[in-house]
């Protein structure tokens, strides 16, 4: 894409009335978006490497269930999913089952290093693919309580997540361009973090940026709303790890 | 933390009453005086109100301000004080689908962080202050 083009995306958002979802890649500024792409330029990779190690690690790994972490190609487009006890659960929490369940070990934590790094190596293995998460059958009751808690208005500055990233996506908050606010990039290294972080420590700090109450990773709360931009991003590529500001 | 503590911690906790006619709130709150240059400060402020973040401002001095908004210059020229007040104070008592916050309210919130429960984004003080300083904004010169 070149420059020029990115400068009518303004314009392109307020053309169509924000029903235009784009990847989040075409936000990112020309250098963020050439970086998330090179891994000798993206501090994500030193995770990814972490994950594959942890791939292969433990007296049960991960490896001898599922053979290579390659065979984890498209999965991560398929996340958040619902498991066969009716429970709603994000890529992190498959993880934490896995680990609990089948491989007989304490679970990582939520934010823990670990975590984030299985995370990011069997994310990445779907890079590139298009988002194709189930919203239908047992589905369906979370997708709509996602769409709920997006388009609710909340907080001191009582907004909600469409009124910036379907309203005014494309235009300047601060020095940042804002997006559609799609979960696909996650987890993501954030240089205002200056690490890796979940989508839903990201979705704490739009929680905390419009002044409202702030979930804890994996609540409900986030984990539906994770699931409703999933929808909105289907078709779109998954772009984790990725690189933000 | 600390700094979202300390900012919470002094703020008032009363919102003042207020009569809306037409798009406007005309009496200053509370009877109060604005005064222009604390009113600048208050609009400048990136932790507060942080009104630069959607708007900018005339002038070179900051960096990185936001387009969310319109652009406040001029604005003193296109609204009266009355205006520019029922805005800031809350732009859902003139347009309900305003998605600029309310600056002066308390009610009607869903989900509101703890740590600002109750309390106004801007004192009836602050309020009459960016109302000062926004009337006082004329249109550029060209």
């Amino acid at each position: 894409m070149t420059g020029a083009w990115r400068g009518l995306l303004p314009l392109t958002a307020l053309l169509l009335g924000g029903a235009d979802v784009r990847p989040t890649q075409e936000y990112l500024s020309p250098e963020i978006r050439e970086a998330q792409e090179d891994p000798s330029r993206h501090p994500g990779w030193l995770w990814v490497e972490e994950g594959e190690a942890l791939w292969r690690a433990g007296e049960k790994p991960c490896a001898s269930c599922h053979g290579g972490i390659a065979g984890m190609t498209g999965v991560a487009a398929r996340y958040p999913a619902v498991a066969s006890d009716g429970e709603l659960l994000d890529l992190e929490g498959r993880i934490e089952r896995c680990r609990t369940q089948h491989q007989g070990e304490a679970s990582f934590g939520r934010e823990s290093e670990a975590l984030l790094a299985l995370t990011a190596a069997i994310a990445l293995q779907s890079r590139g693919m298009p988002v194709a998460v189930a919203t239908d059958g047992p589905a369906a009751p979370f997708l709509e309580e996602g769409r709920r808690f997006y388009q609710t208005r909340q907080g001191q500055l009582n907004l909600s997540c469409g009124q910036c990233h379907d309203d005014n996506a494309g235009r300047r908050l601060r020095g940042d361009v804002i997006s559609n606010g799609l979960g696909t990039g996650y987890p993501a290294y954030r240089l205002e973090w200056n690490t890796m972080g979940s989508l839903h420590r990201r979705l704490r700090a739009c929680s905390l940026g419009v002044r409202a109450e702030q979930f804890p990773p994996g609540s409900r709360e986030y984990l539906t709303l994770e699931l409703f931009l999933a929808s909105r991003a289907k078709g779109l590529p998954i772009e984790a790890p990725g690189l933000r500001r | 933390m600390l700094a979202l503590f300390l900012l919470a911690m002094p703020a008032a906790g009363q919102v003042a009453s207020f009569a809306v006619t037409e798009d406007a709130i005309e009496v200053p709150l509370d009877g109060l005086r604005g005064d222009r240059a604390r009113g600048e400060v208050v609009v400048r402020n990136r932790e507060t109100a942080n009104c630069l973040i959607c708007h900018s401002i005339p002038g070179t001095a900051e960096r990185f301000m936001g387009e969310v908004g319109p652009p406040l210059a001029g604005v003193g020229s296109r609204l009266n004080p009355g205006q520019i007040r029922l805005r800031v104070v809350d732009p859902t008592l003139w347009n309900p689908q305003a998605i600029m916050p309310a600056y002066h309210r308390t009610e009607g919130l869903l989900r509101v962080d703890p740590r600002y429960r109750g309390r106004p984004v801007l004192t009836a003080q602050e309020v009459e202050d960016v109302v000062a300083y926004l009337s006082a904004l004329e249109a550029p010169e060209r």
